[in-house]
């Protein structure tokens, strides 16, 4: 549950402010498939990372799951990163030395999961995302969707409930963004709430619900349905 | 995060980075390495000059002619040259019960010859308690004769490598040998492979001290080597010859004294200071080796900003982020800190090979002195790149911005 009210964020460059988010008010609910496009620099990835409390609202309010998330400390943000948010990138971010099991368990060496559990979910992971016989294989020795498919693991290996991809197959080929947009769909099916950043208006229609970007503002937000 | 993984994890990074990681491993060793072998140099001296003296005996006090102004008085204002210290002067001491044994000494330099041999070496004028006093034993033949010591006898106690130069193998007791113009009778060898406090016993000669005397024409003696009846007595030793030295000397306190102790104190904290100062110079080496762990992890730190970002997206805190760039740096130290223990106790083992009489050992303080000080230069260094690490902005991270 993301509630975003009159949300702002301004970055200062040099003497002049750029307003990144203007007056964005967004609920989503549980479960939701969202996606968010709009022309370059018109502050979808910002949006993301307020979102996903990497970053924070220069003004306004943005509560998950109830919770009040602009006064919170360093700490305790990092917390809820932890247990509820799981991050797919463009440039997918795996750590080149670790292997593909070893990236997967990343989040839970990070929460101080014990080797077993953590050894025991990886295999899930692993096998849910038919890369069961890459679990050593490192980064490099892996093709692009390949590697994305071990950053989604990585990202939903803590059970999170809301799932960010900023552009996940901006990457990758026509067939493995295929294959990655589907993974991530059957995830949603499973009931992750999932938003996908894209400039590719074909997976964006895809989204039960769109919004579209402008200068910062929420230009347009139509669900699936609904006339274009 | 759990103790192991962050160790696993520090390490995995730390090992990916092999030139630099060698590097610094290298520097860090070599630091501590450095340490505990000049420590166990300083301290193997300390060792080599106390049990030179302890050798001497504890009983010991050596008077020497002349004031030196340990009290701190201001020197007399007429140019009064101290008296000489006499044989007579000596011969007095011995009727203090405190004092049982004295050996009056003179010393100098002269050229020793035999048929068309000759070595220059240095010649020790004494009396017989010489031997025992300063623990010297004769091999062959026998020590100095037990006449009075004022008169002079030309008999002449030989060097174990002074007889092997002028004689070779045969045998010396008996023949003459010529000391500057005067001839000297081989009465005795001294047993060969004595040193003592730092002169070779081998390359000298002993003569009856009037005899060195009129040899090299001083009438004051060196010095006067006293022993005290018992170690209790050493302090009424002192006050006896001070006070006889008195009596025969007008009044005056003209000679300095010093006992073997004192001396022990003093080697003992000169050497000591010695130390120190040697390892507090070698230990800035391990300053230095701890500027560069914080150099190679700035560069560790610019390398992985993307990493950094992934782990805080990840919901890793700064306190985390802050922990693993720290464990890396203390990693590094510590390892290097072991390779240089390794290495110290490696030449340790090798110099007492080499040299097996010199007692050249670390003090136990100094392996363990040279790893704290490797560790707390971890993680002085280490801080300011882990904190960098710690405060950087996951979004800007993660943008390779
Ligand atoms: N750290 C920053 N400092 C200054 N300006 C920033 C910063 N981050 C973002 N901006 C500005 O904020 C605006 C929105 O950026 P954002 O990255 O959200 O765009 P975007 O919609 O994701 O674009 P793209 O499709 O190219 O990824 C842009 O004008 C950008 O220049
Ligand atoms: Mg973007």
């Amino acid at each position: 549950m993301i509630e975003l009210q009159q949300v702002e964020r301004d970055f200062a460059v040099g003497d002049e402010t750029v307003r990144a988010l203007a007056d964005v008010n967004l609920d989503i609910p549980d479960g939701d498939y969202l996606s968010v496009m709009g022309p370059s620099g018109s502050g979808k990835s910002t949006l993301l990372n307020v979102i996903g409390l990497l970053d924070r609202p220069t003004r306004g309010e943005y509560r998950l799951n109830r919770t009040p998330t602009t006064t919170l400390g360093e700490e305790q943000r990092a917390a809820l990163r932890r247990e509820h948010i799981g991050f797919v990138f463009q440039a997918f971010h795996l750590v080149a030395r670790l292997s593909a099991a070893e990236n997967i368990a990343l989040p839970m060496v990070l929460a101080g999961i014990a080797p077993p559990e953590r050894e025991r979910r990886v295999g899930e992971v692993l096998e849910s995302l038919d890369l069961g016989d890459r679990a050593s294989h490192r980064p490099d020795q892996l093709s692009g969707g390949q590697r994305q498919r071990v950053a989604i693991g990585r990202a939903i290996v803590m059970r999170p409930g809301l799932l960010l991809a900023d552009e996940p197959t901006g990457n990758l080929d026509q067939h493995s963004g295929q294959e990655v947009v589907q993974l991530l769909e059957k995830l949603n099916d499973d009931g992750i709430t999932l938003i996908v950043v894209t400039h590719d208006s074909a997976i964006g229609r895809r989204a039960r619900r769109r919004i579209r970007m402008l200068d910062g503002r929420i230009d347009s937000d139509e669900p699936e349905d609904a006339p274009a | 995060m759990r103790l192991p993984d962050l160790l696993a994890l520090a390490s995995r990074s730390v090992f990916e980075a092999r030139t630099r990681t060698l590097l610094t491993l290298l520097a860090m060793s070599i630091g501590v390495a450095s340490v505990v072998l000049l420590t166990a140099l300083g301290e193997g001296a300390r060792r080599y000059v106390i049990g030179e003296f302890e050798q001497l005996g504890t009983d010991l006090l050596i008077m020497l002619p002349g004031r030196t102004e340990t009290t701190g008085g201001p020197p007399p204002l007429f140019g009064q040259t101290p008296r000489d210290l006499t044989i007579d002067d000596s011969q007095a001491l011995l009727r203090e019960p405190s004092i049982i044994k004295v050996a009056p000494i003179t010393v100098g330099n002269a050229p020793v010859s035999h048929a068309n041999l000759e070595r220059e070496v240095t010649i020790v004028g004494s009396t017989p308690d010489f031997f025992p006093i300063r623990r010297i034993r004769v091999g062959v033949g026998r020590q100095l004769p037990d006449i009075p010591a004022d008169r002079q006898s030309n008999v002449i106690v030989l060097g174990a490598a002074l007889k092997q130069e002028l004689f070779g193998r045969h045998n010396p007791l008996g023949r003459w040998v010529r000391v500057n113009d005067r001839r000297f009778r081989v009465i005795g060898i001294l047993a060969p492979g004595g040193e003592s406090l730092g002169t070779d016993l081998g390359d000298m000669a002993i003569i009856p001290v009037a005899s060195a005397q009129a040899l090299f024409n001083s009438p004051s003696l060196f010095r006067v080597l006293i022993q005290a009846s018992a170690k209790e007595d050493i302090e009424a030793a002192r006050q006896a010859a001070i006070k006889t030295i008195r009596l025969r000397h007008d009044g005056e306190d003209d000679v300095t004294i010093i006992s073997q102790d004192a001396m022990l104190g003093t080697f003992d904290r000169i050497l000591r200071a010695l130390t120190y100062t040697v390892s507090g110079i070698a230990a800035i080496s391990l300053a230095v080796a701890g500027i560069l762990i914080m150099n190679v992890m700035l560069v560790a730190v610019s390398q992985r900003v993307a990493e950094i970002g992934l782990l805080k997206a990840l919901g890793g805190s700064e306190r985390q982020v802050l922990r693993l760039f720290l464990t890396e740096s203390i990693m590094l130290a510590g390892a290097g800190a072991f390779i240089g223990i390794v290495l110290a106790g490696l030449g340790i083992l090798l110099v007492n090979q080499l040299y097996p009489g010199f007692p050249f050992a670390a003090p136990l303080w100094a392996p363990l002195a040279a790893v704290g000080v490797a560790l707390s230069a971890g993680l002085l260094f280490g801080v300011l790149p882990a904190r960098r690490a710690a405060r950087l902005d996951p979004v800007q991270a993660l943008s390779g911005r």
